[in-house]
């Protein structure tokens, strides 16, 4: 069937070398796709996998110093791997539509939104006439409403979903054949990409538009597209039917990928040591074990939680202290910012609205929200770094809106924060040594040699080798830096850590891996977490209760299980709805 | 855009008083008899120093001179040179060559600097690029006043294709010369700004995608990469006209054009310091406004500004 | 926060769709796998452990070693400091001394010993041009010297603590701003209290009150830049106090663009100094400097261009050298080209 259909982009044996200071590099190689007209094929894959330039190759927008060296390109049976300048120009737009990555640097900061699309219709020959008209027609397709009025606005007047709706219209405007959609919702809040996503998929379909989508994200892959081609390392490693491969992956790599990939797992990560006595309690209670649960949880028997939670190592929670005590309790928090107006005036703007959770020793407790729902303002308050308008954060029993001096200093010992840029929470200059060491010192804790022991047992903690400490953070990925920022946050044996956005900008294999030394930090040391994201197929792999923020205000809080298999709130439901792939495994 | 220009307004009236308060009290706040300072130390007659005495109100406590300073300034009551000159009609006689001599250097600045540096930003790199790159470093670190000697001597002297110096009236033509001298300096500049500027915006995402849109190469580099890199340049223009117009010191008197300049450089060496302040307090006045200039023109060339 | 132009939620279309269950093809897809010889796995994040450690510095160094602009520039500035420094290396007439001016050579052109001739005064040009050194390089460092202390505590300042103290800061360096460089330093210096008592020390003065607001400005936004960095944050969170986690995080991260500056600013200091003197309100007489040779050598340009000439040829070339250097810097240090 359908074997008789060409199809509409061919991508054979394709090679990219990049020209760098270092001698030329090989970006892809031997990467092959097929899309047939009117499919989604999603190239999944990490960031540097070559997934991004292997579809800008397709549309001839590869960076100035590279270029293709080797296999074809064949769009609707045209080889254009060389064609000309002029053919290329002819094809983008009309023929090959693109939606970029990120809503906020694509649109020209300096002309208005309706300029913009109209030069689109123009350049592929299409404004015609009533160009205005058009032009309103498009950007309401694409879901954005009193087009005639917006279009007359500058990008900065639009917020971020806005403005990817109005690049879906652009890239969409003169009725492409294919779309290349190079990750087009990562910058978004999860509702907003659900619905633009949602939109993206009905406007395809009804125009018959075959999509190329880049993804980093399996599940929202296997969601939106026919077909997945897997990329590693400049190499596909795997490529079928999207469903097909999330259920039967061959390649090792897809494996890890589909086991590591956080909308699909559905439950809380434990270690080894703690399964095993989980599996060891329950047979004495001569109940049914699952070994290694990583599909679906809410089922478990609540006797096995209850096994479990006696069996956990009560020697290894710090200071001796209870579990299950409470030791960070926060009630009535509120934060109001002043916005500065026209002429000194100021309006009062709600960050955090009376918010009141508490969190148990060695638990962990996770706040979830969208942007501008106040998570992070209640981290900032929480690690005593901003004054609340109103209400008390009570830290083991006392106040710390209040504190001052000596006693600041010494809950500042005890209460440490990892951020979410990794490439931001490390100061450049300082080598790694000097990082880890920084807390130490600032403490006036041992000895330099002491201290240097200290920082090669942190290291060893966070899995580094030693020889780590001379390094530099540019020397480093991502996810070395966030364990290097976990390191630092051990060094002084903090009895809670909070973490904002901590894993967010980390690809999903090295997210795993952090999660997994987080929690096995946890398990050893009694570590309480107070884990800020907006990730909550995140929370669901670390968190034990969830406080759901919208707007300032908490909507719904209650133990994970209960959120992820009752949400009582619509607002929760919609969250949950929107983590993609969440109903694909089932 | 009405707010955003009101609030600007609102910004310059402290560094119009403070300027000008520093201008005053380097004068007359600063040891010394405030009397030999504005006669540049030499003895003088008492009719001038009497009318000196009078234009400054020396005999008042210093605050209620400074007021009286400003109400003059802003008047355009400013005195008298000691050759009996009133120095307001001086400075209108002045400021229209200041004007010429400005418009045109900026004109060739502007002209050449974009020209050149759009098509170094462009093609980076490559043999061009390199070599307006070298040329303008050369031109920077070449003094103004060796470069207007140099040419005045080359093309004015041997060469004879020009009047090494300008006569009386300054017409457009005998212009020409120091105002080359004059745009030289900024021209450098206006090309490296415009180079960086191109260059970056050549990398912006926004050009990815509208070259992705099917416009023209052509397109895509007039209308996003180029209105984009001017605003820095056009502000960078704005300001230097501001300095155009206080008058360029070394090359009118180099080439001996009898605008603003001039008259500074001549009280300067004649010592009449009274002049040189009521020249000065006028000067910070047109480079408060260009300074309010510029900031508009920014706000007019990126929406993103007006908002802020 | 104009975020909240329009709320995302109404935009939807009403009502949830059906559970997402994925989509099948019309078309036949086949199955690929690639070899696993051809596609090994590494392992997660790893560290290269081969590599030798580099902090920014020693990279910018790696990088600048290898730069043509830079070496030429570095080996020009150290050519300048020695000179600068021990002048009596290069010639063995000591112009400072009146006797070796001989008033029957007044402008004579070049002859052996005095090789590019005399000044009006009969003094080697050459010997002068060689001791002028000292004066021009050393307003030009202790004047940026100068403006980095004041201008750089003032901008860290300002940025560092915002609010009332950066309007008040902010406002001062636009008054200062108002008054170019050029008419600033005339305004004093034409002044009988300073005309009289000129020295290299009331002319860097001078610069320094007029060009510390550009530094300041630089300064403040490069502080601005990192005061909000996560890791300036984090060391709070560990207890360091603000003053301390300016001194220790904010500041040395915010060096790069203000070194590029300083070291154009050099240049410029030094081409304002000449242009005093040539105004006639710089450095005395009595200080040997490029820039009063060059202002003396006005009267004589049309038949004896080269007293002009060669003092202006280096002064040119060591103005040229620090803003090439400046300019290798800013390719050195670039931010963007540090994040890998």
């Amino acid at each position: 069937m359908g074997s008789d259909v060409q199809p509409l982009l061919e991508i054979r044996d394709l090679a990219i070398t990049f020209q760098t200071a270092n001698g030329p590099v090989e970006a892809v190689r031997n990467a092959h796709l097929t899309v047939m007209p009117g499919e989604t094929v999603a190239i999944v894959g990490e960031s540097g996998s070559g997934k991004s330039t292997t579809a800008l190759a397709a549309i001839g927008l590869l960076p100035s110093n590279g270029g293709v060296s080797g296999g074809q390109i064949i769009f609707d049976g045209e080889d254009i791997t060389n064609a000309s300048e002029k053919r290329i120009v002819e094809l983008r737009g009309n023929s090959i539509g693109m939606v970029p990555q990120d809503p906020m640097s694509n649109l020209n900061p300096v002309w208005k939104i309706g300029f913009q699309v109209k030069e689109t219709l123009k350049a592929n020959g299409l404004a015609g006439a009533n160009s205005k008209e058009r032009v309103a027609e498009v950007l309401t397709e694409a879901g954005l409403p009193d087009a005639a009025t917006r279009a007359k606005q500058y990008p900065h007047e639009f917020s971020g979903g806005m403005r990817q709706r109005a690049l879906i219209a652009i890239g969409l405007a003169c009725r492409p054949r294919l779309l290349i959609a190079d990750e087009p919702t990562s910058a978004l809040d999860v509702t907003v990409q659900r619905q633009i996503l949602d939109h993206l998929d009905s406007m395809t379909t009804e125009l018959g538009t075959a999509v190329l989508l880049i993804t980093h994200d399996l599940g929202l892959a296997a969601e939106r597209a026919e077909k997945l081609v897997v990329m590693y390392k400049g190499q596909v490693v795997e490529s079928g039917p999207a469903l097909e491969i999330l259920r039967n992956p061959q390649h090792p790599y897809t494996q890890r990928l589909v086991n590591s990939a956080p909308s699909l797992a559905s439950r809380r990560l434990q270690s080894q040591k703690a399964k095993d006595a989980l599996a060891a309690a329950a047979a004495e209670l001569g109940s049914p074990v699952e070994p290694a649960p990583v599909v679906e949880a809410g089922h478990t028997p609540s006797t096995v939680h209850a096994a479990a939670k006696h069996a956990e190592p009560q020697a290894s929670l710090a200071k001796g202290a209870q579990a299950g005590e409470t030791i960070l309790e926060i009630k009535n928090l509120t934060k109001v910012f002043k916005l500065r107006g026209a002429l000194g005036k100021s309006t009062d703007f709600k960050a955090v609205d009376d918010v009141s959770f508490s969190v148990p020793r060695g638990t962990t407790m996770a706040i979830v929200g969208e942007s501008g729902s106040g998570k992070s303002t209640v981290a900032q308050m929480a690690l005593s770094l901003l004054a609340p308008t109103e209400g008390s954060i009570k830290f083991d029993g006392t106040d710390v809106t209040t504190l001052k001096g000596k006693p600041l200093f010494d809950f500042r010992r005890r209460v440490q924060p990892i951020f979410q840029d990794p490439y931001g929470s490390l100061d450049p200059m300082f080598n790694i040594y000097r990082t880890i060491e920084e807390p130490l010192k600032i403490h006036k804790i041992g000895d330099t040699k002491s201290r240097e022991k200290k920082v090669r047992e942190l290291l060893d903690q966070v899995s580094m080798p030693a020889s780590t400490m001379h390094r530099y953070p540019n020397e480093l990925s991502g996810g070395q830096r966030q364990r290097i920022a976990i390191a630092r946050a051990l060094a002084l044996n903090p009895d809670v850590i909070i973490c904002d956005e901590a894993v967010s900008a980390l690809d999903v294999l090295v997210q795993a891996q952090v999660l997994n030394l987080l929690n096995q930090l946890q398990e050893d040391l009694g570590l309480t977490y107070l884990f800020i994201t907006h990730d909550l197929a995140v929370v669901r792999q670390i968190a034990d209760h969830v406080t759901v923020m919208q707007k300032g205000r908490v909507v719904e809080a209650a133990s994970t299980d209960e959120v992820f298999s009752n949400p009582k709130q619509v607002y929760t439901q919609d969250l949950l709805n929107a983590i993609p792939g969440a109903t694909l495994l089932v | 855009m009405l707010m955003f220009t009101f609030r600007r307004f609102l910004q310059l009236i402290p560094v119009f008083f403070g300027a000008t308060l520093l201008v005053y009290f380097l004068v007359f706040a600063t040891p010394g008899d405030p009397i030999a300072a504005l006669s540049g130390g030499k003895p003088m007659a008492p009719a001038v120093e009497a009318a000196l005495r009078a234009q400054y109100n020396l005999d008042q406590p210093f605050w209620v001179q400074y007021g009286l300073y400003l109400k003059n300034l802003v008047t355009l009551n400013l005195g008298q040179t000691f050759s009996g000159q009133d120095v307001s009609a001086v400075i209108a006689r002045a400021y229209p060559v200041t004007a010429r001599l400005a418009i045109m250097a900026l004109t060739f600045e502007a002209v050449f600097g974009i020209l050149f540096g759009v098509i170094a930003g462009l093609r980076k790199g490559k043999f061009f690029d390199s070599t307006v790159l070298v040329a303008s470093l050369v031109v920077i670190a070449v003094p103004t006043f060796v470069l207007g000697f140099v040419l005045q001597l080359v093309v004015g002297v041997k060469l004879g294709w020009a009047r090494p110096t300008v006569s009386g009236s300054a017409p457009w033509n005998e212009l020409i010369l120091p105002a080359l001298v004059l745009g030289l300096v900024s021209l450098a500049y206006v090309i490296r700004l415009t180079r960086t500027s191109v260059g970056e915006n050549m990398n912006a995402d926004y050009v990815r995608t509208a070259t992705a849109k099917g416009l023209s190469r052509r397109r895509v580099v007039v209308v996003h990469i180029l209105r984009n890199s001017l605003i820095p340049v056009v502000t960078f223009l704005g300001a230097d006209l501001g300095s155009l117009m206080g008058g360029a010191i070394v090359t009118e008197g180099i080439f001996n054009v009898p605008g603003i300049g001039n008259l500074l450089y001549k009280a300067i060496q004649k010592g009449e310091s009274a002049t040189v302040v009521a020249v000065v307090g006028i000067l910070v006045i047109v480079f408060v406004v260009a300074n309010l200039v510029v900031d508009l023109l920014y706000a007019w060339l990126d929406p993103r500004i007006r908002y802020v | 926060m104009s975020e909240n132009l329009t709320p995302e939620k109404d935009l939807a279309a009403a009502g949830t769709p059906a559970a997402r269950q994925g989509k099948t093809s019309r078309h036949h897809i086949e199955h690929f796998v690639a070899p696993l010889e051809e596609t090994p796995l590494a392992a997660i994040d790893n560290v290269d452990e081969t590599a030798a450690p580099l902090s920014l510095w020693a990279d910018a160094w790696r990088n600048l070693r290898r730069q043509p602009l830079f070496i030429i520039s570095a080996l020009l500035i150290l050519a300048v400091l020695i000179v600068a420094i021990f002048p009596q290396w290069f010639t063995n007439i000591d112009p400072r001394i009146q006797s070796t001016c001989n008033l029957a050579d007044s402008g004579e052109p070049a002859r052996a010993g005095h090789s590019l001739g005399f000044t009006l005064q009969g003094c080697d040009v050459y010997a002068r041009m060689i001791y002028g050194t000292r004066a021009s390089l050393m307003v030009g460092v202790f004047t940026t010297l100068g403006v980095l202390i004041l201008g750089g505590a003032m901008g860290a300042l300002a940025g560092y603590y915002g609010g009332w103290m950066d309007a008040i800061l902010a406002r001062l360096g636009d008054i200062f701003f108002a008054l170019p460089l050029i008419l600033g330093a005339i305004v004093i210096m034409q002044l009988p209290a300073f005309r009289d008592n000129r020295s290299v020390w009331v002319v860097v003065a001078t610069l320094v009150i007029f060009g510390w607001p550009q530094i300041a400005r630089i300064t403040r936004g490069a502080v601005i830049e990192n005061r909000n960095s996560d890791y300036v944050t984090a060391s709070k969170a560990l207890g360091l106090s603000p003053f301390r986690a300016l001194i220790k995080h904010v500041l040395p991260n915010s060096l790069a663009p203000i070194i590029v500056v300083a070291s154009i600013s050099l240049g410029t200091f030094i081409v304002a100094e000449a242009t005093l003197s040539f105004l006639g309100i710089g450095l005395p007489q009595s200080i040997m400097s490029w820039g009063n040779d060059i202002a003396n050598a006005q009267s004589q340009v049309r038949n004896n261009p080269g007293v002009l000439l060669w003092p202006a040829l280096a002064l040119s070339i060591t103005v040229l050298s620090f803003i090439m250097l400046g300019d290798a810097l800013r390719d050195a240090l670039d931010p963007k080209a540090r994040k890998r």
